[in-house]
Order: C-alpha cells, then structure tokens, then sequence
C-alpha cells in the first residue's frame, strides 16, 4: 500500500468510529427517557460485544478443548491435568513458576519500597526516578536481549575475551567465567532478575505516591515521639501505605505468572528453565498437543484467579478510604 | 467560546497533520523498478506471459545470510515478468508455518525444509497440487525418489529446491599439511586421528547447536549419519517411520556414538569451552575456531561454507575444506542430506508461473551462479539441470560430486522426515538437554512418548 492509500485508509477508519459513536449517541438521547441504566448499557454494549468474542469464548473453548487429546478428537478427562502433575518436564516448568512468582513480587516491591524511601525528598529526586522507571518503558524482548549480552560466556583460554559484563567483572575478581545461564537451577534466578530489574521501578512509582499521601502531621507526631528512621518505617510508613504495597505485590504476581517474553528470547526454555506461558505455547504450537497446551491455560487461570479478586478488593478498600 | 472553539480546531488540525507526517515517515516508499545490470535475456521468461503489479508472497526459514542469493535469484524472474516477490524468513519458520495454515493465512509459497513437514501442511488442506509444469520439470530433472519427498497421499505437491549434503567434516588443510595428519577413511580412523590430536590437551572438535527456536538441530544430524553408519540405511528407514521404536537398541546405540564425541571432556569444544559451550554455541559460529586454530574437526553440513567470514580460501589447499564423514568400511558410502522443496498454498497464475521458475534449471543456474558471487556458494542442488561449472566453490563440486555419485546410498535427513511434533520440537529440545547432561536413555524416552499416536 502506498502513502496515499494508506491516509485514505486512515480516514476512513477515523470517520468510521466517529459513526459508531455517533450512532450510540443518537440511541442513548432518543432512550433517555428509559434512564440512566439503559444508557449505560448501550455504552457498554460494544465493549461487552468484543469482550465476549476476543474473551469469554476462546476461554470456554481452551477449558473445552483441555479435557481432550493432542489432536482435539478424544475426550481423555482429567488426562493432561495428570500428565502435567506428573511428568517430571512439567514438574520443573511448575516448579519454576512456582519460584518466579514467590521470588519476583517481593523482592521487586522490596528494592522499590527501599528505593522509594530513600530517594524521598532527596536533591536529584526526579532523575533517581526516572533512572529505576527507565526499564518499564523498553519491551520485556529488548530487556531480554541486554541480560543475554550481560550473561555471555566466553572461554577462559588466552586471546578470548569477555564479552559479558558479569563474566569479565567474575574475571577481574581472579575468578573464572560461568555459564549463567545453563547451570540448573540457578539459571532461573538469573532469569528472574531481569523481570526484578523491570518491575521495581513500576512497584517504586506506586509506593513513593503512596508514602507522599502519608499525612504530615502523623510524621511530625512520630518524630516528636522520640521514633528512630527505622522505627518510623516500622511503625509509621509501612502500615500506612499498606493496601498500596499489596496492590504492587498483586499486579507484579499476575505479570510474573504471564512471564513468556524473558523466558522464550533468554533460554527458550531450555536448560530446566522453562515457566507455564512459555509451555503452553510449546505445547499448543510446536508439539501440537492442544489437550496439553489448553490444560496448561486453564492452569494459569486458576493460579490468577484468587490473586485478581484479592486485588480488586484491594483496591476498593483503598478507594473508598 | 469562539477562542476555545478555534483552539479546539487547531488542535485537531494540527493532531491529523501529525498523524500523516508519521504515517508518510513509517510508510515503506514505493519500490522503483530496478532495470537488470548486465544481459537481461527475457526469452526465457516469456512463458510466463506479463505478470506487471501482481506479487508472490514466499515464507521461508533461511535468514541471513543465505537469503539474499535467494531474493538475488529471484530478481531476473521479477525483471522480465513484471511481479514483485515478496521474501519473507523467520527463524521459527517450521512452527509458524503450521500456524498460518491452519489459521487460514498461508504465504503463497513456503520453501519447506523438512517432508515430514511438508506432509503435516498438506494434511492442513491449505496446500495446492503442483501444476503439470512443475511435475514435468521434476520428471525431468530429478528422480523419482526426490519426487516421492515431495509427494503426499499419491499426489505431486512440491519441486524440490536446494539440496545439501550432511555427512561433511570441516578441517583446516594446512594444519593436516603441517601436522601429517591424513583424511580418514573409515570410523576408526576417524576415532585414531582425534585422539592423536588430542594428545597434548588441545580439543580437536568444536561444535554448536543454538538456534533460536530450533536449538539441538545439529545433534539431530549426528545421530542420523551415525545411525545410518552403525545401524544401515534399511534400519534408518523404520528409525524414520517409527517402524522401530526410537529408544530401540539401534537409535541408542547411535546416540551413545555421538556422545563419543560430543560429551567427551577430551575431545570439545575446541576453543569455545567445556561440552555445556555446545548448547550455547550458535550453529553458525560452531566451527569458526577452525580458522584459529583452537579447533581441528567440525562436522556440519555443505552450506556451512557460507558461514565463514568473507575471504576465507575454502578449498583443498585453502583455510578450511571438509572430507566425507567415512562409514564403518572405506568401502561404504552412506551419505545423509537434505533439500527444500517449494510448496504452493495459493493456484493464482502468478504463483504458479514463478513455482514453474523455481523448478527450472534456469532458475538452479541463476541461483548457484549468485551464490558462488555473493557467499562463495555454499549451496547446491539435485537438479541434474545444474551447470557444475557455475559451481565456484570447491566444496559445492565435493558435494554435486557426492551426490551424483553411483556408489552413493542417500538417506533424507531423518528429523525431517519424522511428524514435527518429534522432528522440530522433541528430538531438538531432548538434544539439547541431552547435551547438558541429561542421559541418553532419558532422552530417547522422551523423544519416543513424543512420537505422535496414530
């Protein structure tokens, strides 16, 4: 397509939309008499249209399609559910999980929180910022791609040099260079500083608003109180930006459970690195096994589930403060 | 109220603009027609007839740097008709392949590497008979036993393409000079030499197998040359149509072969690390250390020569050359290989008047022709159109030469023969756990519950 077809296109597109919602302005003046509830309805009716087509259905049809065989003919039951709690390849894929969203969450709400805390009210506060944030803003791919390079191993012979930053710093300390990335199981947390490495700035974004909303006249109380900075944080800070730290805990837990970006570009999940989203897509795409890859889903779903409730609860309970 | 109004108009003006001016820097410009430098002699193209502003779309897993004397070849056929074909190549070709048939959106050809694969795409319903030109050619061209890799159900599907033989060893000519060391004939010498070169500490073979989504391939090769060495080419046959299972005592006896090699702290890897370096090796760089000479032996296949750096000497006198992988007697001649073959999902004139072009010795001849000018060739076919004096490259003539040799019993390469489910996800991934320490008797298996039933 050439340039002008392509702005033809784009117009179109825009006057397109301008219809759609024209058209949905028009039904919700003409039933205004109907009220509030009906014109709310008639908002949401396109998002709920697309919601059921892009959502709900293939979600029906993946919890379907898990109770079958590899090629989606024979109905096995709980089959792949037994395949996935016994064999030992799976085994390591939710072990691994398992790991990434013990690990992750906390420590990157952790580095976050200290981060926060100690760059509040700081000179260069703004810059500090923007430097922990900076990861969030490249793709989970390109962050994939500067850890490889960080971990690469060359071999300690004369005449080769290190390429990778922790081999050479591993080098320059008299030690010798390592495979980071192939030695079980350590690999993985290797693997998951990187997903640390992107998300403490998200988890220091909320959790700095947060201690800001601190009221200062509970600080200045403390601190006439005679409380230490380690006792303020104790007793002070931490209660009181509480529900926004769970709300960090939970939403970097349901990033991590989906983690498939870091895994795929790093290892491909190879060498006992392997998580629940990268098999799935193994399993469904590249061994053909739907049964498989669909119990898989289901899988990730469930282990969600409870997190996105607690979640939202989460947050009403803080809205309606 | 008229100064909001007016601001508001700016801003939307101003928005559109904006938009356009990303939309113009981001849009692709159009193409101008490139005039052919040199003879562009369209006689042969007339046959095609006039194909101005339609385009082929081609999907393909050759990425660089392979792929630009495909699109090169492809420029004589774009000149003379008036198409535009599309060259498209992803790395994880053999998975996304599957998908896109599947889900309806095929390109209108794939060069697809693998038969085993190739019968999965057809079984998809999205694939079209080859048109009788394309057979003809076959007919003609190749034997009956390429045509029958391109075939599925009774039916004619795919020209074969390239052709590579596997059952290469990669070696410095010098370092032999100097050093005495003579091309081993049989297995047994081969063991003999690498434990002379051994001797001293030096790792006489190098090797890798990383490969982005198709990471283990390489290891896949050495148990089928040592398959087919060990076990002969009839039992090859049932190993490849699972009418023995893969961890019957054949396929585990090559495997352990290869782990002679391959798992062995003397022998790799040369210049690159312990025998873990393996799996994090990329394949293309796996026998460079040749060149330096921390690495003696490195078996891979005839288009690796592509891989080494421009103005390398690949010759029998040069840096770097290979000797045929030798069978258990000086007198057997198993020799491994592999082809593409040109799939059509689309029966719309163009496409099948350029899939006419792919299957001619035209195209074979532009094609080595562009090969031995851009990478120093490094790819050959079974086509018996091929001119071998546009052959440039010594290793090429070793190959054509090996190929059209009587003597020869040739085996497809077997992973690609297998369901994908096994040949381009199980045996590389077990491969390749294979290689950092997992047992030979565990990953046969699990390459064999891998094996899709029935």
């Amino acid at each position: 397509m050439d340039t002008s077809a392509k702005i033809l296109t784009m117009l179109l597109a825009i006057l397109l939309f301008v219809a759609v919602v024209g058209v949905m302005l028009f039904i919700a003046s003409r039933t205004e008499r109907k009220g509030a509830r009906f014109v709310a309805y008639v908002f949401l009716f396109p998002s709920i249209l697309m919601l059921s087509v892009g959502l709900l259905y293939p979600a029906v049809k993946t919890i379907y399609m898990s109770f079958f065989d590899a090629a989606g003919q024979a109905f096995i039951g709980l089959g792949n559910y037994h395949t996935i709690f016994t064999s030992p390849d799976e085994i390591t894929v939710l072990r691994n999980t398992v790991l990434w969203v013990v690990v992750t969450p906390f420590v990157a709400t952790a580095i976050g929180l200290v981060y926060a805390i100690l760059v509040e009210g700081a000179k260069a506060e703004a810059l500090a910022k923007a430097m922990i944030f900076l990861p969030m803003a490249i793709s989970m791919v390109a962050a994939s791609i500067i850890w490889k390079f960080v971990y690469e191993f060359r071999p300690d012979q004369p005449g080769v040099n290190q390429i990778g930053l922790m081999n050479q710093v591993m080098v320059w300390l008299g030690g010798s260079p390592q495979q980071w990335l192939l030695n079980n199981p350590w690999n993985t947390f290797f693997l998951i500083v990187v997903m640390i490495w992107i998300q403490a700035g998200f988890a220091m974004t909320i959790l700095s608003a947060s201690i800001k909303a601190i009221p200062d006249d509970i600080i200045e109380a403390a601190r006439l109180d005679g409380v230490g900075s380690l006792g303020m944080f104790r007793f002070v800070t931490l209660p009181m930006i509480r529900p926004s730290v769970i709300v960090v805990l939970t939403t970097i837990a349901i990033g991590t459970l989906k983690v498939f970006d870091v895994v795929r570009t790093m290892t491909g999940g190879n060498f006992g690195t392997n998580v629940v989203a990268n098999e799935f897509y193994s399993q469904s795409f590249r061994a053909s096994n739907e049964g498989l890859g669909s119990a898989l889903a289901v899988l990730l779903f469930i282990l969600v589930v409870p997190i996105v409730v607690y979640n939202i609860r989460q947050l009403r309970s803080t809205e309606s403060r | 109220m008229s100064s909001i109004r007016s601001r508001r108009i700016l801003a939307a003006v101003s928005g559109g603009l904006g938009f356009a001016l990303v939309l113009t820097a981001c849009s692709s410009s159009t193409p101008t027609k490139s005039t052919a430098s040199g003879s562009a002699d369209c006689a042969a193209y007339k046959i095609y007839g006039d194909l101005s502003g339609k385009s082929v779309s081609v999907y393909t897993g050759i990425v660089t740097p392979e792929d630009k004397p495909y699109m090169d070849s492809y420029k004589p056929f774009e000149t003379c008709t008036g198409a535009k074909i599309k060259y498209v190549g992803d790395k994880a070709f053999e998975t996304q392949i599957l998908v896109r048939a599947k889900a309806g959106n095929p390109p209108d050809i794939a060069i697809v590497p693998q038969p085993g694969l190739l019968q999965q795409l057809v079984a998809t319903g999205a694939a079209k008979e080859a048109p009788a030109a394309v057979a003809t050619n076959v007919d003609k061209f190749w034997g009956a036993d390429w045509k029958a890799y391109g075939s599925a159900g009774g039916k004619f599907y795919a020209a074969p393409s390239g052709a590579s033989v596997k059952s290469m060893v990669w070696y410095s000519p010098k370092e032999f000079k100097d050093k005495g060391y003579k091309v081993p004939t049989t297995l047994a010498e081969l063991k003999t030499l690498s434990d002379t070169m051994a001797t001293g500490g030096k790792k006489p073979w190098c090797a890798g197998i990383a490969s982005g989504e198709a990471t283990g391939w390489p290891v896949t090769d050495w148990m089928e040359d040592m398959m087919l060495r060990l076990s002969g080419p009839d039992a090859y046959d049932q190993w490849v149509t699972h009418k023995i299972a893969f961890n019957s005592a054949g396929p585990t006896a090559a495997l352990d072969a290869v782990g002679g090699y391959l798992k062995n702290d003397k022998y790799v890897n040369g210049g690159l690390g312990n025998v873990k370096s393996i799996a994090s090796t990329t394949f293309q760089d796996g026998g460079l250390p040749i060149l330096d000479g921390t690495c003696s032996l490195h078996r891979q296949a005839s288009f690796y020569a592509s891989n080494f750096p421009k103005g390398t000497k690949v010759a029998a006198d040069g840096d770097v050359f290979a000797f045929y992988l030798p069978g258990v007697e000086a007198t057997d001649r198993p020799v491994l290989g592999g082809g593409e073959f040109n799939l059509a999902f689309a029966d719309r004139p163009e496409v099948k008047a350029f899939q006419t072009y792919l299957s001619t010795d035209t195209w074979a001849n532009n094609k080595a022709k562009i090969s031995s000018d851009v990478t120093g060739g490094g790819w050959i076919t079974a086509n018996k159109g091929l001119d071998v004096a546009n052959l440039v490259n010594p290793i090429d003539k070793l190959s054509a030469s090996i190929l059209q040799d009587p003597k020869t019993v040739f085996r497809f390469d077997g992973s690609d023969m297998m369901p994908a489910a096994v040949g381009s996800d199980a045996f590389w991934k077990q491969s390749t756990a294979w290689i950092t320490g997992q047992s030979t008797k565990d990953t046969v298996d699990k390459i064999e519950a891998a094996w899709p039933k029935p």
